[in-house]
Formats: structure tokens, C-alpha cells, sequence
């Protein structure tokens, strides 16, 4: 499964990459969407909202689970992955691309220091899944 | 995704079939004075648009529906915690007798004293049956049974001063998503107690969380896994130390039906299932009858209404401190009916039967199928048997849901799936009284034949079901996409 | 020897056998884990009877009953007597139905999951609305889930009702709001105010006591306090009145009983429940969707699952599961049967009925309407004496009365007709309410 060298990882399986503009954009893995399964609705903030830092801000839902999404860093929702709502399957076929959820502007960049590198993200993977 | 070869039947609904005029019911010339139009506004703008069939075209379509369909008659339905049991005929029959099903709701009660006598009967046999002392027959399914049972202890607490202090609810992490969900219907704070290594409760997390902010726990038993905790005298006694109550969901009766009572172990509240274990069709999803039995010291804040006998004469009730309504009316009196018919047909002995018939098909299953799907709890288990299909998982990439499909190929219901969640890929297998020894044996064949071929040929497990009306259906598509009504111009999940 | 029901095919040697196989020397032995001083308690139950000992047994007791079977009723309020044709009753005997659990198997529940989609569909013809699921218990507590669903869709907690509508349907929403302690405000019908507390206002049409009203008006009430507009509506009006689609409301639901399902003393009936495409995601209770199978033939599936308790666990929008399904297919054939023309032609016939009844009793002396509002099968009439007293008198007539409700109205009966009931059934009626009256 791949994890892109340019982004940076929380261990409940979302990603964010930072924009030359200081705004962020968040997304889940490709882990995390494998476990996941089909990927039926996604329930996001609204633009406007904030997000704090390892708290929940939305909810993705597969045909027979919800699991809650955490967002990497905390800001305000700027953009919503409007294409979610006609095809949330792009989350699965392309989690980092099309597939990505909010667009944020990060209230404190050094946050940023508090999430997994993609070496150390990929080896937390590895292990929770030798459990 | 292959092209359509032909029009199934789902393309065709009532809606798209016969023409314009036609009509499968006639009805009666009004005989009396036209009466003056209602106002604009009032009046219906736009008729809603119906099917329009003769009555050949509605009997042949929905008879092509029927034939769809698996049910109890047409073979073995081993569905764990739903007690797919055989219904027996005169339960519809006598049900359906003018004198039961034309009557009013609302008939004075002096008019009603065969039907309020039938109840009165019905709800002294099933305090008999669960050793409790009141009963109220009004909810009308087992998760409408758990929310007036929970709003009667809730009831309970706050007529004792404690309502504000007992803010919880311990629902076992076995149990089904119907106890969460009703005591959050009931303003309850959901506690999760894990259980042990032998599928019972976990008694030592049990007691760290009683405590005086507890109102109840919600319990089964048997458990979901299908086994009895031995020690479930401590459990009560425990609990009600603290002033706990202790809410059975009766979902598993037919366990113990006729040979051991909750309300003999300490339970303060139970709901029966009608639909389980006293065999009233379930109809595909209803209607369903969830009775509630209480104690003495719950029996003022029963729901309304009750039936009350005095000098032979039957009346319809409000305990005095009821919780209220449930419905508009009394509940399921039709469901009622069939399922006192169905305790009149088999008595106590009868009943001790079917609990013990229930026990021994269970634990054949088990015995038969062991060794060939691993048993997450390797001990005697009451009237249902879990396996898991994590070998089949991990061995041969043939998960539960294919083995379940597969089953279909044989020519059974499959048993139910991925519950509870505390077992992985989990498959719950209840067989009930009414499957015989060679039923079970065709059964555990195919079981044993499915367990060779997830090894043997994956793909035609995994592929399965290969000789139902359809093939596995997209689920995913159905909730992206939802498509949820008919609408004149079909429309597709793009 | 065990006795040998005829329910249970196994025998004793059955037994053994399988005993045997198991490893235990006893059935005795596997209720072990029960703990010995509960087992086998003594329990007092009536003796069994034999098939055809059962039929006179019950037939008995069903003739202890007077009903609407045999002799003229006119009760209404919220259950009422319509035809039931034989087809319904033919269908609905069909085991494939009635013997099947929940559709959790599309591939071999195509029967159940087709006509639960057929019902959606016609649900929303009938109530104007967008969506519906596959239906509630009954009209009143699907009144009461649509207050829970307004309540969390909106996150205030005050249900208003407005005091026309069924006290029981009121009852019912009190007891579902007990849970979360959301209090219920009952509001005159002449000037409900609400305010920002509000979830909902609650509107029955036709009201309790059989009046319509152009709802359009509450519309505006409702709306302008950013409260969800929540109707029950009578499902045989619909045949002839607006539905709550084409007023506004945001969700809608019925009591299904008149549309092929017997009386039977208060169930099982069904609550037809619909509501605003946006708010499909907080709908309570079970949904059918089309989709495809791998080979691309349409089919259905429960769908919109995460809403519900097996999945969301204490996060669901609701407890229930088993609800009404085969009430749900009366309904659907008896819709299917009866068509667009024969619904617009029975609503008439119960319309013409009451009008002509309306009429009757209105110049009786000591009789009078309750009022002059229009209304569609049900009249409240104000009585020259207690309506207890009138009910017993038409029941010695051989006709079961109205129901009281000088609770509320003075003297009050409310009256229920339909297209069952003949002119000269009316006239019995008026005639025997006559001679109570002169007797007054």
C-alpha cells in the first residue's frame, strides 16, 4: 500500500499536505480506505467551520460500518471535496488525489511536528496489522 | 460488469405493468346524495399515481414475487437469534375468525370480552413462563419491548428519588445493537462491559463499573454466543447491591423455555419476542410482538394499556404511574392471538420440549461441524452455535459472507453473519425444535462439503450464490447511488 | 416415551442418537450451565389441546365479541372499517412471504425487498413526499420517531402539537420524548406560537375530530420559527385531499390500517413514514434501494444501513428493526389493487357517506354538528344526552356507536363513515339515535 514521502500521517489513518499558500489539505490513507471497503458517504464540515487537532470532524461510512475521521491538524475549512457527494467511491480509488476531504487554513503549522512521518506512518502500519 | 440479457423481474413493478383503466377492484355505487366538492385548496390538486392492473396481472405478479422468497416452508432457516421456528397453520386461522379480526379498537370493553380474556390468559402464561409477576402486551416488537422496559425502570429510579444520580446503562459488548440503541433512545449513557475468554460477562469488569450511578443492565440469556453464564445468581445479586436492575432481553427464550425462568435469577424486567419463540410468522420483517414481564415493584409504571380480570369480567387498564403509551391503540392483538394459540397447542410439556429439542439440534451442529470451522467458545452451548470462518479466511481468502452464499447454492437459508461482533467473521447458527435429524445431517453435509471446496475451489464459494433468482447484489451502489422510489421514467443508479 | 408434537420431528430415538453423537448421556446434561436451583420450576400453565380441541376453544371466544363483522360500526378515530379484497388476503397467505425474516439475503428475499420498494413508492404518491422507509410500527408512533428525528435534526428539544390532534397520537409522543425528557407543548390549533425552543409543530389532518383545514397556513408558522412542519395525515383522505407534500411539510407520516388491513383490535397495523429528500440520513427504520447484480439485472437491498441500531449501535436514529413488512405488502397489493380511480372513488364513497349522515343527524332534534368546518369521513356530533348512554342504547339497536369524546366537547360523538356503509345503514343509525333522543 502506498504512502506518499510528501505528506504526514496520524495514527487513526488520515493524512494532510501542506500547500505553498499555508493552506492544508486532509485526507484518509490508502490504508485506511482498504479497511474501510466501499466507501458509500462521507459526511464533512461545511466551509467556514474549524477543526481542532485530533478531535472529530466528520464521518465516513462504508455499506456496513461508520468510523469517524480526526483531523491531522487543526484550521478552518476553507474547501469541501464537493465530488464526494456524487462519488465518494474516488476516496477509495484515489486517496490522495481526487480522494482528498477538506482543504484547511492551519491555525499553527507546528503541529504539524506531531504526526508520523511517511516512513514512521508505514511502519505503524505494519505493525497493526501483525497484531 | 456484463450487459443485461434480458428484463428481470425487477424492472417491471406493479407501477410499469397493465394499462391505463384497468382495475383489479370494483367499488360500490354510492347510493346516497352527492355531496358539495371540498375547497380549493383543500381538495387534492394532483391524484397520486397508482399501479393500474386487472386482477389476473396483480395476482401473477405478486405471485412471481412470492417465488422469490425463502421462507420458513420452504426449507431449513437457521438464522442464530431469530428463531426461525415452523408456524403452525391455526394460528392464522384462528387469528382471522370474524370475531377477532373486525373488531374496533375502541369497542367498549363490555363487547370485547373474548378477545380481552384471550389476552388476560396470554399475559398470565407469560409470567408463568418468565417467572415475573405483571405483564404488559402493548409493544409492539422486542426493540419496542426494550424502550417501554427501560423507560419502566428509568420510571422506577426517578419515583425513588434517584433518576438524576443513575445516568447509565452496561450493555455487554455481545449484545445486539438493539440494547445500545434503546438505552440512548432513553437518555441512558451507554457502558460497554467486556466479556470473558469463555463468552460470559467479565465479572470482575463487571463489578469495578456497579456502582449508584448505574440504573440497569441490559442482559441476555442465553447469551448472543448461545451460552448460559453459570453464574449469573452472582451477576444479579451483585448488580442489585447497588441498587441496579436488571433488564433481560428475551431474545434467546427458546432456550429455556418451560425449564428455567429469568425472573427466578433476579431479573426485574424481561421483553419476550412473540416472533421468536412463540412462532408467529415474521412476515419479513414484521409485525413482530414484544411483551414486557415485571416484578411486582415495576408493575405501577407498566405501559398502557394492561387487562385487568375482575369476577370474571376482562377491562383494558392504566397503571397509575404508567409510562404511557406506545401506541395508538394495544399492540399487535393479531400477533397476540396466535401466539396464545400457540402455547394452548403445546402446554408445558410441549413447551419443555421445544427447549430441549432446540438445545440437542444446537449442540449436533456443533459436534458435527467442529474441526471443520473453528469454535471461538469450545463448550456445550444452548439453542444456537457460533463458529467463526477465520480459518477459511485466512486459509483460503473465502470469507463468511461466501460461505453463507454458499449455502444458498445447497438449498439453505443461511444462518446469520458477522454477529455477534465480538467473533470474527462470525457465523450463528441456530437450528431450532423444528428441524429434524436428517435435516440437520443434510445440513452439516453441505457445511462440510462448503469448508472442502473453500479449499478445493475458492472461486465457486467466493462466486456464490450461482443458482439463486440473482447473483450477489451491489450493496455499495445501492447507498451511493440511492434509488429508493419508483418514478415514471426508470431511473438508474448511474 | 416423550411426547410427540406435531410441531417437533424428532423422536426419542432421534434423540438418543443425536445424544449419543454429541458425547452426553442426557439432554439434562446440556443445561448444566443452568444453575440447578433454577431448573425445572414448577410452572402453571394451561393443558394443552389438540388442533381441533384449539378451533372451538377460539371460536368460542371470537363469538364472545361483538364486531363490526356483523353488526354496524361506526367508531373511527384512527382505525376504521374499509373493504378488504380477496386478493390481499390471498397474497398475504402466501408463506413465501409471511414465513420469512428480514431481507439480510437480497439473492433469495427479492419477494419481500421488491414489495417493500413498491410500498416506498406508493407512500410517497400518496403523502406528496420524497422519501419514505419501509414502515414504522403504527401511525402514532411513527408520528412519534418523525418528533425524535425533527428533535435531532434541528438539536432544539421542544415538540409542539398542536390540541387537534388524536390524544393518543399526543400520548404516544409524550411517552417517546420521556426518554430524553424533551418536553411536549400543546398549542390551540386557532394560534400555535413557537418559538426558537421548538423542533417541530405536529398537525393532524383530518384532526381528531374529523375537520380539514388548508394547512398552507401553518406552513409559514412553522417555517418562519425554523421548526420542521411534521403532518399526520389520514391515509383514505388522500384519495380526495392535498397531501402534505403539496403544503410543506417536511415529514409526513399515516396510519396504513384503512388501505387492506383489518381491524383486529388495534393491530397489527402500520405507520406509512415519509419525509424530505435531505433528510433521507436521519430517517428512522429500515430502506430498500435498487441496485444491480453482477450480472446487471436490477434488483433491491436494505440500504442506508449506517442509520441503523445493528451498525450505530447507542448512535442510532432509532431502536427499531422488526417492524410492520407484512402489513407493508397488505398495503401495497391493496394499493395495487384498488388503483388511482378506485381510491378516488372510495374516498368519495366515504365522503358522500358522511355528508348524507352529516346531514341526517344534523336535523334530528337535540342533535347538532360540532362544527362547520369541511371535513372528509368523521363528524363530531353534540348530543342531547351523555354519549355513554347513546352507545348503549345503539347497542341494543345491534349497532356499535361512535366514540366518546365529551371529554373534550360537550356531549360529544364522533361518528366514522365509509364507502361500507349503504344509505340505509345511515338511516338505521339516524333513526336509533332519534328514538335515544326522544327518550332523553
Amino acid at each position: 500500500m502506498s504512502v506518499p514521502d510528501t505528506l504526514r500521517y496520524t495514527n487513526e489513518h488520515e493524512w494532510v499536505r501542506l500547500d505553498a499558500d499555508d493552506t492544508g489539505v486532509i485526507g484518509i490513507t490508502a490504508h485506511a480506505q482498504d479497511q474501510l471497503g466501499d466507501i458509500v458517504f462521507v459526511e464533512l464540515p461545511a466551509p467556514g467551520d474549524r477543526v481542532t487537532q485530533f478531535e472529530k470532524f466528520g464521518e465516513v461510512e462504508s455499506v456496513k460500518a461508520v468510523s469517524d475521521l480526526f483531523s491531522p491538524v487543526s484550521g478552518e475549512v476553507v474547501e469541501v471535496n464537493a465530488a464526494l457527494t456524487d462519488q465518494p467511491e474516488l476516496v477509495n480509488g484515489s486517496p490522495y488525489e481526487k480522494g482528498w476531504l477538506l482543504r484547511l487554513r492551519l491555525s499553527d503549522t507546528a503541529e504539524l511536528d506531531k504526526l508520523m512521518s511517511a516512513p514512521d506512518y508505514d511502519r505503524f502500519v505494519q505493525e497493526e496489522l501483525g497484531d | 460488469m456484463s450487459t443485461p440479457t434480458h428484463l428481470s423481474i425487477g424492472d417491471r413493478l406493479s407501477f410499469d405493468l397493465g394499462a391505463p383503466g384497468r382495475r383489479a377492484l370494483q367499488i360500490p355505487q354510492p347510493d346516497v346524495p352527492e355531496a358539495p366538492p371540498l375547497p380549493v385548496g383543500i381538495a387534492r390538486a394532483r391524484p397520486a399515481r397508482l399501479p393500474e392492473l386487472s386482477q389476473v396481472e396483480l395476482v401473477r405478479y405478486f405471485h412471481a414475487l412470492s417465488q422469490l422468497n425463502y421462507g420458513v416452508d420452504s426449507g431449513f432457516y437457521p438464522l442464530g437469534s431469530c428463531t426461525m421456528k415452523y408456524n403452525p397453520k391455526i394460528n392464522d386461522e384462528v387469528a382471522a375468525l370474524p370475531g377477532f379480526a373486525h373488531q374496533h379498537p375502541l369497542q367498549p370493553d363490555g363487547s370485547a370480552q373474548g378477545t380481552l380474556a384471550v389476552l388476560h390468559a396470554l399475559q398470565r402464561a407469560l409470567c408463568e413462563l418468565t417467572g415475573m409477576t405483571a405483564a404488559a402486551l402493548s409493544p409492539f416488537a422486542g426493540a419496542q419491548g426494550e424502550f417501554a422496559g427501560m423507560l419502566v425502570i428509568k420510571a422506577y429510579h426517578a419515583a425513588r428519588g434517584e433518576g438524576e444520580r443513575r445516568r447509565k446503562v452496561l450493555v455487554p459488548d455481545s449484545a445486539h445493537g438493539t440494547n445500545p440503541a434503546t438505552a440512548a433512545m432513553c437518555g441512558y449513557e451507554v457502558t460497554s462491559v467486556p466479556s470473558d475468554a469463555d463468552g460470559n460477562i467479565d465479572l470482575d469488569a463487571l463489578s469495578a463499573l456497579a456502582d449508584e450511578t448505574v440504573a440497569a443492565l441490559m442482559l441476555t440469556m442465553p447469551t448472543t454466543l448461545g451460552l448460559f453464564d453459570p453464574r449469573i445468581d452472582r451477576i444479579t445479586a451483585t448488580l442489585h447491591q447497588h441498587g441496579i436492575q436488571i433488564y433481560g432481553d428475551g431474545a434467546n427464550l427458546n432456550a429455556i423455555v418451560g425449564r428455567a425462568r429469568l425472573g427466578d435469577m433476579g431479573f426485574d424486567v424481561v421483553h419476550t419476542n412473540l416472533h421468536k419463540t412463540f412462532s408467529t410468522p415474521h412476515g419479513g420483517g414484521g409485525p413482530g410482538a414484544g411483551p414486557i414481564l415485571v416484578k411486582d415493584h415495576m408493575a405501577p409504571f407498566l405501559p398502557a394499556p394492561v387487562v385487568v380480570e375482575d369476577g370474571g369480567r376482562y377491562s383494558m387498564h392504566t397503571p397509575v404511574q404508567s409510562i404511557g403509551r406506545l401506541g395508538a391503540f394495544q399492540g399487535n392483538v393479531g400477533v397476540l392471538i396466535r401466539a396464545y394459540t400457540y402455547i394452548r397447542a403445546l402446554g408445558l410439556e410441549g413447551l419443555r420440549s421445544v427447549s430441549e429439542n432446540a438445545v440437542i439440534n444446537a449442540n449436533y451442529i456443533r459436534v458435527r461441524l467442529s474441526g471443520m470451522y473453528r469454535l471461538p467458545y469450545d463448550r456445550p452451548c444452548m439453542h444456537e452455535v457460533v463458529f467463526s470462518g477465520s480459518w477459511q479466511k485466512a486459509r483460503h481468502g473465502v470469507r463468511t459472507i461466501d460461505i453463507a452464499k454458499r449455502l444458498i447454492d445447497y438449498g439453505f437459508h443461511p444462518p446469520t453473519t458477522y454477529f455477534p461482533l465480538i467473533v470474527d467473521e462470525a457465523l450463528m447458527i441456530e437450528p431450532t425444535e423444528s428441524e429434524s435429524r436428517e435435516g440437520l445431517d443434510a445440513f452439516c453435509e453441505a457445511m462440510l462439503r462448503i469448508a472442502a471446496e473453500a479449499e478445493a475451489e475458492p472461486e465457486t464459494v467466493r462466486g456464490a450464490p450461482h443458482t439463486a433468482p440473482l447473483r450477489r447484489l451491489d450493496e455499495a451502489l445501492a447507498a451511493r447511488r440511492p434509488v429508493l422510489r419508483w418514478t415514471p421514467e426508470p431511473e438508474t443508479n448511474r | 416415551m416423550t411426547l410427540q408434537h406435531p410441531y417437533i420431528p424428532n423422536t426419542d430415538a432421534d434423540r438418543a442418537a443425536m445424544l449419543q453423537r454429541i458425547g452426553v448421556a442426557t439432554a439434562a446434561d446440556l443445561f448444566a450451565d443452568v444453575p440447578a436451583a433454577h431448573r425445572d420450576p414448577a410452572i402453571a400453565l394451561e393443558p394443552a389441546l389438540t388442533e381441533e380441541e384449539m378451533a372451538a376453544a377460539f371460536a368460542a371466544l371470537a363469538a364472545r365479541n361483538d364486531h363490526a363483522g356483523a353488526i354496524l360500526s361506526f367508531l373511527g378515530a384512527g382505525a376504521e372499517q374499509h373493504y378488504v379484497p380477496s386478493v390481499v388476503r390471498h397474497v398475504l397467505s402466501r408463506s413465501e412471504f409471511a414465513t420469512a425474516y428480514t431481507p439480510y439475503q437480497p439473492e433469495i428475499s427479492q419477494g419481500t425487498l421488491q414489495t417493500a420498494f413498491e410500498f416506498q413508492s406508493m407512500a410517497c404518491e400518496l403523502l406528496g413526499m420524497d422519501v419514505a422507509n419501509t414502515g414504522m410500527y403504527d401511525g402514532a408512533s411513527a408520528l412519534a420517531e418523525g418528533c425524535l428525528m425533527a428533535v435531532s435534526i434541528t438539536g432544539r428539544r421542544r415538540i409542539a402539537v398542536l390540541d387537534s390532534v388524536h390524544p393518543n397520537y399526543v400520548e404516544v409522543v409524550r411517552t417517546y420524548a420521556s426518554g430524553h425528557g424533551h418536553p411536549v407543548d400543546v398549542l390551540p390549533s386557532a394560534h400555535p406560537v413557537l418559538t426558537a425552543e421548538h423542533a417541530c409543530l405536529v398537525a393532524q389532518q383530518p384532526s381528531f375530530l374529523g375537520t380539514l383545514a388548508d394547512m398552507r397556513a401553518l406552513e409559514g408558522i412553522v417555517h418562519g420559527a425554523g421548526a420542521l412542519y411534521v403532518v399526520a395525515a389520514g391515509a383514505f383522505s388522500l384519495g380526495m385531499v392535498e397531501p402534505p407534500g403539496a403544503y410543506g411539510a417536511d415529514i409526513a407520516v399515516a396510519e396504513g390500517q384503512p388501505f387492506g388491513v383489518p381491524l383486529a383490535y388495534g393491530g397489527p397495523y402500520i405507520g406509512v413514514f415519509t419525509c424530505r429528500q435531505n433528510f433521507v440520513r436521519q430517517m428512522p427504520g429500515r430502506i430498500v434501494g435498487r441496485t444491480r447484480d453482477l450480472d446487471g439485472r436490477t434488483g433491491y437491498v436494505l440500504t442506508l444501513q449506517t442509520r441503523e441500531q445493528h451498525i450505530r449501535r447507542e448512535h442510532a436514529t432509532s431502536n427499531i428493526c422488526t417492524a410492520e413488512q407484512l402489513i407493508a405488502l397488505a398495503v401495497t397489493v391493496y394499493l395495487a389493487s384498488i388503483g388511482p380511480q378506485g381510491l378516488r372513488e372510495a374516498a368519495e364513497g366515504c365522503y358522500r357517506s358522511a355528508h348524507y349522515a352529516a346531514g341526517r343527524i344534523a336535523a334530528l332534534p337535540g342533535y347538532r354538528l360540532a362544527s362547520d368546518a369541511p371535513f372528509f369521513n368523521e363528524i363530531a356530533v353534540r348530543c342531547p344526552l351523555p354519549p355513554a348512554r347513546l352507545n348503549a342504547h345503539l347497542l341494543t339497536h345491534g349497532i356499535i356507536g361512535g366514540l366518546d369524546v365529551s371529554d373534550r366537547l360537550p356531549n360529544g360523538l364522533l361518528l366514522c363513515f365509509t364507502e361500507m356503509h349503504r344509505k340505509a345503514d345511515i338511516d338505521r343509525l339516524a333513526d336509533a339515535l332519534a328514538s335515544a333522543g326522544g327518550a332523553a
